[in-house]
C-alpha cells in the first residue's frame, strides 16, 4: 500500500482514533451492561449483577431469562453482563468491578477464564457473595458457592444408555468434542463422562483423546475408537467433525457429541452418505428444547438435559435468602458444588438406565423451540 | 544484458555480476508471471504426501468431500481476494455472510415469505454490508483494516439483535434453501450443488478479473492506487464497486453454508473471517494488493482443506493442524516478498 497521507492528516487520523477510543473505554466501563431496573443495593432493592459468559448461546440467554424471573418475583434488582465471546475475560472482570461499585449483594457468574477468579476474590472481600454458575471454577473455593450439572455424570448416562443400547455388540466409535486447541472442562468431563459409562478405561480424566484406541466394553463387545474432532459446539463444525471421522472409517456406528447443534451437523453429515438408520447412534448433552424436539425426531437418539433456567433462579433466590436470612446454600452431599440436576432424554429407553421421554423433557426445557 | 565486447572495467563486471539471472531468478520470474504456480505445487506435493500416508486419502468420495468441507470458505475467499487485490483487506467478511444467512432464515421462517425472496433478501443484506464497507473507504477515507473492523462488531451485534440467536432448522425452511446441499453422485464421487456455485462464481470471477476493463482497473488500483487516478481511472467507485461485488458473493457463501449445515446459526462460521484470508495469502495473491489470480485462492482454500483432512487421516493431533496452516501462511507471505523482489 502506497500511502502517502499528509503528516497533519495522520496526526488528526490518529488523535481521532484516540478519542474515540478513550470515549468508548469511559462509556464501556460506566455501562459494561444492561441495566434492568434501577441501580442496586442502594435503597431498598437487593442488586444482583448476572455475568455469563457470551449471550449468543442460548444456553446462557436461557439463564438470563430465569435469573430474571426470579428477579422479578423476588423484587431484585437485576444486572446483566456478558462476555463478547466464550474466553473474553476482560469484560467479565470489567462487569465484576461495576457491582462492586454498585454496591451489589451477589454476583451469579459463569467464568471465562482464571483472570476472572481474581477479580472474583476481590469481590468477596468487598462482601459481595459470589456463585458460579454451570462449571465450577478451578479451585472450587474461589467462589462462595457453584450451582452446576454434574458434566461428568451427564457423560456417563449417555454412555450407560448407549452401553445397554449395543449389549453386546462392538462399538466403532467416533468422538466429537467442543475444541481441540482449548482445554476446557465441560469438553472432558462430557468425553470422559461418555466413556466411563461404556466402560472404557480413561487415562487421564481430564485430557481427551488419551484412551485405548480398541478394547472390550463394559457390555461384552469390542469397542475402537476412531478418533476425537472439534466442532466448536455448531452446526457446520459438526458437520466436518463427522465427515473428517467417517472418511477415517465409514463403519461407526456410534457418535459421542458435546452438544446439540453439533450433533445435528453430525446427523447432517450421515444422511448425506445415507447412513442415518437406527443401526447408528447419536448422543449429546444439553437438553435444549430445540435439542429434545431432535431426539422426539429421531436425529439424535439420546441426550442428558441440564437445567440453566433452575441454575440461575436458584442462584438468585439464594443472594436473597442470604440477605433476608443469613442463610447461606450449602453444597450438594459428596461434590464441591450444588447439583441441579440431570436427566437422561430418550424415546427408546434402556435396561438399568434411568430416563425420561421426548414429551416429560420438552415440558422443562430450556431455550427457543 | 550482454556486451558485444568482454567487460573490462570493475565498473562493467558489477554490473555484469549483479545483472545476471540465476535460476533462482528465472523461478522468480515465472511465480511473479503466474502467481497461482507455488500454491498449485503445494498442492500436488501434499496430495501426494498424505495420499501415501493413509491410502484412504486418495479415496475419490474424501477427494470431492474436501471440496464439499471447502466451499464455503472457498467462496468467502473470492469476496477476500477481490478486496485485497485492491491493496484492502476485510476482516468482516464472515460476519457479513452470517447476517446474510440469518436474514434468508428468518424472512423465511418468521415472515413465512417464499424461498426465492428469502434469498434476494439475504442478498440485500450482504449487498447492503459490502456497501457500508466500500463507503467507510471511499468516501470516509478509513483504512479498509479499521473500517472492516469496526463493521465485523457491527454485523455480529445486528445478527444476534436480529435473530435472538436463535438457530433456524432445515425443516422450518423452505426445500430451495437448503437445495445448495443436494448432490450428484458420480460414482464414489459426491458433487453437490454448493461446490459447482462455488466453482462457476470462480470461473465467473476469473472472467471478470482477467479479461474485462473492470478487471484491469481493479488490479491497476490495488498495485499503485494514485498511478491508476492518475491515469483517468475513478478510483472510489472501482474499490466500492469491489466492496459490493464481494457482498454479493457473501450471500451466494451463506446460502452454501445453510445448505451444509442445514440450518442457519448466528454461531456458525466462527474462524472464517481469518480462514477466507489464510486460503487467499496461500494462494499467491499479494496481501499488498495489485497481484494474484483468483484460482489461485481456490487452491490456497483447497490447500487448506487438504492439510486439515489429510492430518487428520494421518492420526495426528489436532493442534498439529492449526501449527501446520501457520507455518503455510508464514511461508506463503515469505515467497510473496521474495518474488516482489523480482526485476523486470
Amino acid at each position: 500500500m502506497k500511502n502517502h497521507m499528509s503528516r497533519g492528516k495522520k496526526t488528526l487520523l490518529v488523535g481521532f482514533a484516540a478519542s474515540a477510543v478513550a470515549a468508548l473505554t469511559l462509556t464501556g466501563c460506566a455501562t459494561p451492561a444492561s441495566n434492568s431496573g434501577g441501580q442496586g443495593g442502594t435503597g431498598d432493592k437487593i442488586g444482583v449483577s448476572l455475568i455469563v459468559k457470551t449471550n449468543s448461546n442460548p444456553f446462557f440467554v436461557a439463564m438470563q431469562d430465569g435469573a430474571k424471573k426470579a428477579a422479578d418475583a423476588d423484587g431484585v434488582s437485576l444486572t446483566f453482563a456478558a462476555g463478547k465471546e466464550d474466553g473474553d475475560e476482560d469484560t467479565q472482570i470489567q462487569a465484576i468491578e461495576a457491582a462492586i461499585s454498585k454496591g451489589d449483594a451477589g454476583i451469579l457468574i459463569t467464568p471465562n477464564g482464571p483472570a476472572v477468579l481474581d477479580a472474583i476474590a476481590k469481590a468477596r472481600e468487598a462482601g459481595l457473595f459470589v456463585i458460579a454458575l454451570d462449571t465450577v471454577p478451578d479451585p472450587a473455593d474461589a467462589v462462595d458457592i457453584t450451582f452446576a450439572t454434574d458434566n461428568f455424570l451427564a457423560g456417563q448416562y449417555i454412555g450407560q444408555w448407549t452401553s445397554a443400547t449395543l449389549g453386546d455388540k462392538d462399538a466403532v466409535i467416533g468422538l466429537i468434542d467442543l475444541f481441540d486447541d482449548k482445554a476446557v472442562s465441560v469438553d472432558s468431563n462430557r468425553d470422559q463422562g461418555f466413556l466411563d459409562g461404556l466402560g472404557i478405561g480413561l487415562g487421564d480424566d481430564a485430557v481427551n483423546g488419551d484412551e485405548d484406541a480398541t478394547g472390550t466394553l463394559a457390555g461384552g463387545g469390542k469397542y475402537t475408537i476412531v478418533g476425537n474432532e472439534a466442532s466448536q459446539g455448531a452446526e457446520d463444525g459438526g458437520r466436518t467433525a463427522m465427515e473428517n471421522l467417517l472418511a477415517k472409517n465409514p463403519d461407526i456406528n456410534v457418535i459421542y457429541t458435546i452438544n446439540e447443534p453439533a450433533a445435528y451437523g453430525a446427523y447432517q453429515a450421515l444422511e448425506a452418505v445415507g447412513k442415518d438408520g437406527d443401526d447408528v447412534v447419536i448422543v449429546s448433552v444439553d437438553g435444549g428444547c430445540a435439542g429434545v424436539s431432535q431426539v422426539a425426531d429421531g436425529i439424535i437418539d439420546a441426550t442428558s438435559q441440564q437445567y440453566p433456567v433452575k441454575m440461575a433462579e436458584l442462584g438468585v433466590k439464594a443472594i436473597v435468602d442470604l440477605v433476608k436470612n443469613g442463610t447461606a446454600p450449602k453444597p450438594t452431599d459428596g461434590l464441591d458444588f450444588f447439583n441441579t440436576g440431570v436427566a437422561l432424554v430418550t424415546d427408546q429407553p434402556a435396561d438399568g438406565v434411568e430416563s425420561i421421554d421426548t414429551a416429560e423433557a420438552s415440558k422443562i426445557c430450556w431455550g427457543g423451540k | 544484458m550482454t556486451n558485444d565486447s568482454p567487460p573490462t572495467s570493475a565498473l562493467d563486471l558489477a554490473a555484469e555480476f549483479l545483472d545476471r539471472r540465476t535460476p533462482l531468478d528465472r523461478v522468480r520470474g515465472v511465480l511473479h508471471r503466474y502467481p497461482a504456480v507455488s500454491p498449485a505445487v503445494v498442492l500436488v506435493l501434499a496430495i501426494i504426501v498424505f495420499g501415501s500416508i493413509n491410502s484412504r486419502f486418495f479415496a475419490p468420495s474424501n477427494l470431492s468431500l474436501i471440496l464439499d468441507q471447502v466451499s464455503v470458505v472457498g467462496t468467502v475467499a473470492i469476496a477476500q481476494t477481490l478486496i485485497i487485490l485492491t491493496a484492502g483487506i476485510d476482516l468482516s467478511v464472515g460476519a457479513a455472510m452470517i447476517l446474510s444467512s440469518m436474514v434468508m432464515a428468518q424472512t423465511a421462517f418468521q415472515n413465512g415469505l417464499p424461498a426465492p425472496i428469502a434469498l434476494f433478501l439475504g442478498l440485500v443484506a450482504a449487498l447492503a454490508a459490502g456497501a457500508l464497507n466500500g463507503f467507510l473507504v471511499t468516501r470516509v477515507k478509513l483504512p479498509p483494516f479499521i473500517a472492516t473492523l469496526g463493521t465485523l462488531n457491527v454485523f455480529i451485534a445486528l445478527t444476534l439483535l436480529y435473530s435472538g440467536g436463535q438457530t433456524v432448522r432445515k425443516a422450518e425452511m423452505p426445500e430451495l434453501m437448503t437445495w445448495t446441499a443436494s448432490a450428484f453422485p458420480i460414482g464414489d464421487v459426491r458433487m453437490t450443488v454448493g461446490v459447482i456455485i462455488m466453482i462457476g462464481l470462480y470461473v465467473l470471477v476469473a472472467y471478470a478479473l482477467g479479461r474485462t476493463a473492470w478487471g484491469r482497473h481493479v488490479y491497476a488500483v490495488g498495485d499503485d492506487a494514485e498511478a491508476a487516478r492518475l491515469a483517468g481511472i475513478s478510483t472510489g467507485r472501482v474499490l466500492m464497486s469491489v466492496y459490493v461485488a464481494a457482498g454479493a458473493v457473501l450471500a451466494v457463501a451463506a446460502w452454501i453454508q445453510i445448505g451444509r449445515s442445514g440450518a442457519a446459526s448466528p454461531n456458525a462460521g466462527a474462524d472464517l473471517n481469518l480462514d477466507s484470508i489464510t486460503a487467499v495469502v496461500i494462494g499467491g495473491t499479494s496481501l499488498f494488493g495489485g497481484r494474484g489470480v483468483i484460482w489461485g485462492t481456490l487452491l490456497g482454500a483447497i490447500i487448506v482443506g487438504v492439510f486439515r483432512n489429510g492430518l487428520f487421516l494421518a492420526g495426528v493431533d489436532g493442534l498439529y493442524q492449526t501449527l501446520a496452516i501457520g507455518i503455510l501462511i508464514i511461508v506463503a507471505v515469505a515467497v510473496d516478498q521474495w518474488i516482489r523482489k523480482v526485476r523486470k
